[in-house]
Order: structure tokens, then sequence, then C-alpha cells
């Protein structure tokens, strides 16, 4: 008898477990809970978000819970593919530009033009072309762009001053860019330039200077490495002379933090403004310097997209579409430029901007979102990237020989764009 | 209500019930089955755990899982077809082998000499162990990142070196000054573990035996040589064992100081496998490496027991 007690509560126990591992969705009750991955954990961000959300539910009973799952930056990718392969996919996810081509291609997102077309008040023709159109596959949209987000130079006019330079003018050139970070360095002992995020790993943030030579990093079609071209051996002299001889840029090992006011001049996007807020400097923003090529623009994007397996696919695209409805583009464009050509005018722009200039942001937002070209991505972006990373790193010594360096990313890197 | 015999008591060594013809929960199968209930949860947590994912890897290994594009297909043997021709494979296991021959070789020379020096009867030696075998508490994670701050080129150990005059290279950017950084932050992290395991087997060596072979006139290499490593051989089969497993299966060091590189310089087994699986989503390659590495592991521990007869001169 006490046998059979004791393998009846085993088998309770065990069968216990097992109904504690199957419940708790909402689905069950008519409640939809949703999760959305994002890679800010900024506290003005997430409680913007949560306004929104909160707002969304007073008229959607049925939603019980809207979730922003925050996830560190570097490893973003890596930890959502990680959960959609784990089976507990989030609902709505927010998707970087430089692995757009392959959660695009591979159909992981649910098509939004009906949803959004059909949204009420949603003005689905207002979203701009060229934003869109690395979200979009045969005429679907797959993400919505929500931050397409130029890249500037944020500038601490107190350090330059201090060092004896002048502040950037109109039609400023890297030459003189160099020039005035490397005596901020020389006279401050502080940093003159930093491409921030590249930390001499994530090379694709580089595009923000190569693109003053007009290189890039493979041809248009993507099956072209660009590495080896002239435009980009030059660029890359160039930046390697910076870091090396004129010591314009800190080398590899040292992150000084230009918002911590350690660094004269950093290359950034105007979402990294929101951190200058009470900044114990004067500071300007400009656009990128001129290169010999002439003047360009380089924007970063972030779309937000439904999963298609989520467990509440058409509750999460409802959600999205009153999330990025022209009201709420205007309360999100404050952090992050929208893809709507009613927003992107300058004064629509300085209402939520409060820090940033009409002159600051007709240059380098509307300016830059007209004309820019997206940081590189492509298919099996991953692989490209890390292949890139190890091939680049010989060059970040001092006398490294570039074009060797260069003829070596590409014969790495040409047997993937070529697949 | 059951008749207990004296007499199988004694043989067994235990109580037990006489047979009775058409009764199944004899004494014996009872005392069975209450065994087999305490080992359960292991059992049931390794069968879940362990076996089942390990079955799972090697069907994974044979097919091609694309994550986004949720599709599953089989392809035999392609993943084990691609692993002997990948062209970064031997880089790859020489970066593994590099990583794992330093290890073990830094820490079981540095645990043992501690060990010896914390053995000897001094004041203060219980705060040594302490200040040695603490890092082995600590979260891997959180010690990696304060030693990713202090190997910075302008950080804590160049700033020291430059205190005596020395200008100390960048660690993480050279492919040597890399693996030997990673290699070091894992020795410091776990030495103090190897260090306790060898103090355990120095205070079980009888005094006495030292004592004979001092008067014999045996020296401190001598009497080390010839009394101290053959009668602690078998911590020292335990211990290579546990460090050679570890150090091939490194990961976290790996991922937060070096993230393979610079090139692929520390790019070992195991973020290779990550990259594979996690990064670039080829979880059917990720699954053949990670076949592999559980391969090679169990050659070098079966090679090590096997060899243990050669050098491992007393077995409890």
């Amino acid at each position: 008898m006490k046998i059979t007690r004791l393998l009846s509560l085993g088998l309770a126990i065990l069968l216990g477990l097992a109904a504690c591992g199957g419940g708790g969705s909402g689905k069950d009750k008519g409640e939809v809970s949703l999760r959305m991955t994002i890679w800010t954990n900024n506290a003005d961000h997430l409680k913007l978000f949560n306004g929104i959300a909160d707002e969304y539910r007073r008229t959607h009973p049925n939603v019980a819970s809207i979730r922003f799952d925050p996830l560190p930056v570097e490893t973003y990718s890596t930890a959502l593919t990680t959960q959609i392969a784990g089976g507990n996919p989030p609902d709505l996810a927010w998707i970087l530009e430089n692995t757009a081509p392959d959660f695009v291609a591979s159909h992981a997102l649910l098509p939004l033009d009906d949803k959004l077309k059909k949204y009420p008040g949603y003005q689905y023709g207002d979203l701009a072309a060229g934003p869109t159109r690395l979200w979009r596959q045969d005429g679907s949209l797959y993400a919505y762009p929500f931050s397409t987000s130029p890249f500037g130079v944020f500038v601490n006019t107190d350090l330059l001053k201090k060092a004896g330079q002048k502040p950037p003018a109109a039609g400023w050139t890297w030459d003189q860019a160099i020039a005035s970070a490397s005596a901020v360095h020389q006279r401050t002992g502080k940093a003159g330039l930093v491409v921030r995020d590249f930390d001499y790993k994530a090379w694709d943030n580089l595009a923000t200077v190569w693109g003053g030579w007009g290189a890039e990093a493979w041809s248009e079609d993507g099956k072209t490495c660009g590495f080896t071209k002239p435009q980009m051996v030059q660029a890359m002299t160039f930046l390697h002379k910076a870091i090396f001889d004129q010591k314009a840029m800190p080398g590899p090992g040292t992150s000084p933090d230009f918002f911590a006011g350690d660094a004269a001049m950093t290359i950034t996007q105007i979402s990294r403004a929101a951190l200058l807020k009470g900044a114990k400097f004067h500071w300007d923003l400009v656009p990128l310097p001129a290169g010999p090529n002439g003047a360009y623009n380089v924007i970063g994007q972030g779309g937000l997209g439904v999963l298609k397996n989520g467990k509440h696919a058409d509750a999460a695209a409802d959600f999205l579409a009153f999330f990025t409805d022209p009201a709420n583009s205007a309360k999100l464009a404050q952090y992050f430029p929208p893809p709507r050509t009613s927003l992107l005018t300058a004064d629509a722009l300085a209402k939520s901007n409060p820090l940033l200039k009409p002159d600051q942001l007709q240059k380098v937002v509307l300016d830059g979102i007209a004309n820019g070209r997206v940081k590189p991505n492509h298919t099996g972006e991953a692989e490209i990237a890390q292949t890139v990373r190890a091939a680049l790193d010989p060059l970040w010594r001092p006398g490294a020989d570039v074009p060797k360096v260069m003829a070596s990313v590409c014969g790495s890197v040409q047997p993937l764009l070529a697949k | 209500m059951t008749v207990r015999t004296p007499a199988r008591t004694a043989v067994t060594g235990r109580t037990s019930a006489p047979r009775k013809a058409g009764r199944f929960w004899t004494a014996r199968r009872r005392d069975h089955l209450v065994g087999y209930l305490f080992v359960a949860p292991q059992l049931i947590g390794s069968v879940i755990f362990v076996l089942v994912p390990l079955g799972m890897v090697v069907w994974y290994s044979l097919n091609e899982w694309n994550v986004l594009a949720g599709t599953f297909d089989f392809v035999g043997a392609d993943n084990y077809r691609r692993l002997a021709e990948d062209p970064k494979l031997p880089s790859v296991l020489t970066a593994s082998a590099l990583f794992s021959a330093g290890l073990v070789a830094v820490n079981l020379t540095l645990a043992l000499l501690l060990a010896v020096l914390l053995n000897q009867r001094l004041r203060g030696t219980a705060v040594f162990r302490t200040l040695f075998f603490s890092p082995v508490v600590v979260s891997l994670v959180a010690w990696t990142i304060v030693w990713g701050f202090l190997l910075q080129k302008n950080g804590g150990i160049n700033g020291l070196l430059s205190v005596v005059g020395v200008t100390g290279p960048n660690w993480l950017r050279t492919g040597g000054g890399a693996m030997f950084s990673v290699i070091m932050v894992q020795v410091f992290k776990n030495v103090g573990l190897n260090m306790v395991l060898f103090l355990a087997a120095l205070q079980d060596v009888p005094a006495s035996v030292y004592e004979a072979a001092r008067i014999d006139g045996a020296g401190a290499w001598r009497r080390f040589r010839s009394i101290t490593v053959p009668l602690i051989s078998p911590t020292l089969l335990l211990t290579s064992i546990i460090t050679v497993v570890g150090s091939l299966q490194v990961f976290a060091q790996i991922a937060v100081l070096t993230q393979g590189g610079p090139g692929t310089s520390t790019t070992v087994l195991v973020y290779y496998l990550y990259q594979q699986a996690f990064q670039f989503h080829q979880f059917g390659y990720g699954s053949a490496l990670a076949v592999l590495l559980f391969a090679i592991v169990l050659v070098l521990t079966l090679l090590q027991w096997r060899l243990r007869r050669r050098w491992v001169f007393h077995e409890a």
C-alpha cells in the first residue's frame, strides 16, 4: 500500500509540474499578453513605450499586458534568434538594419501592408519610400522602420576651444576634423574623435568614414567585395594614419566616452542626444565631414516587425499599427526619426526634440534621411560581419600594410558574398 | 505483516521476507524499488537534461535547421562532410589545443606549487588558502568582465607595470597576448579548486614516509619526486581530467574578453560552435561541431584513464 501511495504521489508531482509548464499564456482565458524585444534600456524611452501601451490597453481590454523586453544591443540579434529557436519568440521585435535582409528574406515576419492600410487613421501613404526600401520584399512591407536615424558628429565645443580649435563650420572636411581631433589629444590629453560603437569590432560603423571617399563594403548587388577598391584603400589608409600617426582617434583597447566629456567629437545617431540632457559642456551637432568624394550621409535603421510564429501575431500586428500611427509616431520622433513624410520637417521634429535646434535637425536629420545610404547589410550578415572583423584585425596596429589587409578581407569574405 | 528471517539478514546484510507464491511485492523487490526511487530524481534529471539533449544534438547534426525560416531538413552526413572540409577548423582546433595545453600546464603546476607551499606549518596559511580559493566562488562572467577592464591598454595591469618602468602590451589586441590573457584569467579563477584538492591529498601523505626518506638522506626534490608525486597521483589524475575537460569547454572568457579575436587567434571550438549555431543560425553544423567536441573530450578522458596505470601508483 505504501509503495502504491508513494508511486501515486510521485506521479501526481510529475503531472503537477507538467501542468505548471504548459500554462500561463493567458490565451485560454481569452486574454492576450504581448512581448516586444527592444535594444534600449533608457528610462525615458521605456516610459514613452509604456505610456503608449497603457493607452492601447484602455481600448483593448482583451490585451492583459504589453511587456517591453530590453536585450543588450551587442548580442541583440543572437538573443532574439535564440528565443525563436527555443520556441519562445516575442510577439513583436525590433530588428537591426544589418539583419533586416535575413529576417525579410526568410519570411519570419508577418507582412504588414493589409493591417496598416486598413487601420483607422493610419495614413499608410505617408510612409516614405526610401526608409522602407530595406524592409520590403516583393512589394510587401515586413517591418516598420520606426527609426531612420542619420549619423552626425556631436562636438564638445568647450574641448575644441581649450585646444585652440575652431568649431566645425559648414562644409568642413575630414582633413579639418582629424587636424582638430589631433590637436585636442595633444593639448588636452583627451580623445579627439570617436566612432561610437566601433571599438575595433563593429566595423560597419566605419561606413560613416569611408562614405567620404565613396567607398562601399560590397557592390550594389552584394556579390562583389569592395574592400580592395581604390576608394576603400584610400579611406582606410587615411583612417589608419589618423589613429596611429596623428593620434586623432583613440587606439584599440581604449574606450573614451564623449558623453562623459572624454572626447572632443563622436560620430553617432541623434537618438544619443538624450545622453546630453544635463551635459556639463557646450556641444553642437553637425553633419559628417566631407571627404574627397564630397558630402555624404549614412543612416542606421531599426525596424519593428511581428513574428509570424508568435502566439498572438494578429493582436501584435494591431498593436504595431497603433504604436506607429501618426500620433504615436510623433511622440516616438523625439528619439527615433520616423519614416513619415508629414513628420519629416524641421518644425515637426523640433517640437519633439527640444535638445536639438531646427538648423541641426535640417542639416543632419532631414538631409541625412533624404540622401543617406543605409549602413552595410547583407543576407548572412552575421557570418560576413564576423569574417570581415577577423580579417580587419591586422589593420589595427601601427605600421600595418593597408592594401595587403584589404586584399585579405576580400579573400575571406568574397566566397560568402558570392553564395 | 511480514516475518523477517535472521538467517537471510546474516547473508545479505539486510532484512527480507520469505517468498510467497503469487505475491509480487516481495521485500527484495520493495528494496529495489526504494533504491530506484532514491536515485530517480538524479536519473530523471540526467535523462532529461543530459541524455535527451545529447541525442537531440546528434539528430540536429543530421539536419539543417533554419531558425528564421522555420525549416528543418534532413541532410544526412552533409554537416560532417562540411566539417572535414571546413578551412577554418584547423585554426580553431589549434587555438583549442593551445588553450588547453597552456591552461593544464599552468593551472596544475601553480596549483601544486601553492598546495605544497600552503601545506607548510606556517602562520597565515589559512588566510592565503582562503584568498587563493575565493575566486572559485565568484561569478565567472563578473570575474571576466573585471579582468576585461584590467587588461585594457590603459587598464590596471599596464598601470602596475608602468610603476616598475615596463610598458605593457595591448593584451587583448595581439594574438599571443589575447591567448595568454584568457589562459591566465581562467587559471586565476580556478587554480584554487585544484589547490584545495592537492592540499587534501598532500595531507594524506604519512609524515613517517618523509621522515624515513630524510633519514636515508633524500633531499627535498627527491622526496617530492619519489614520495609526494606517486602518493598524490590519483589526485593528479582527477585534477588533470577535470582541467582538460574544463579547458575544452571554455566559452565565457572568450565571449567577454576577445570574441574569438584578434583575427581568429582565440576562436576555440566551443566559441566557433556558438558562432555557427547562434550567430550564423547554422544549428545543424553547430550540432556537428558539438558532436566533434564530445568525441574529443571522450577520447582524451579515456586516454587519461588508460594512462593512469602507468603513472597512478595507488588507487583508493
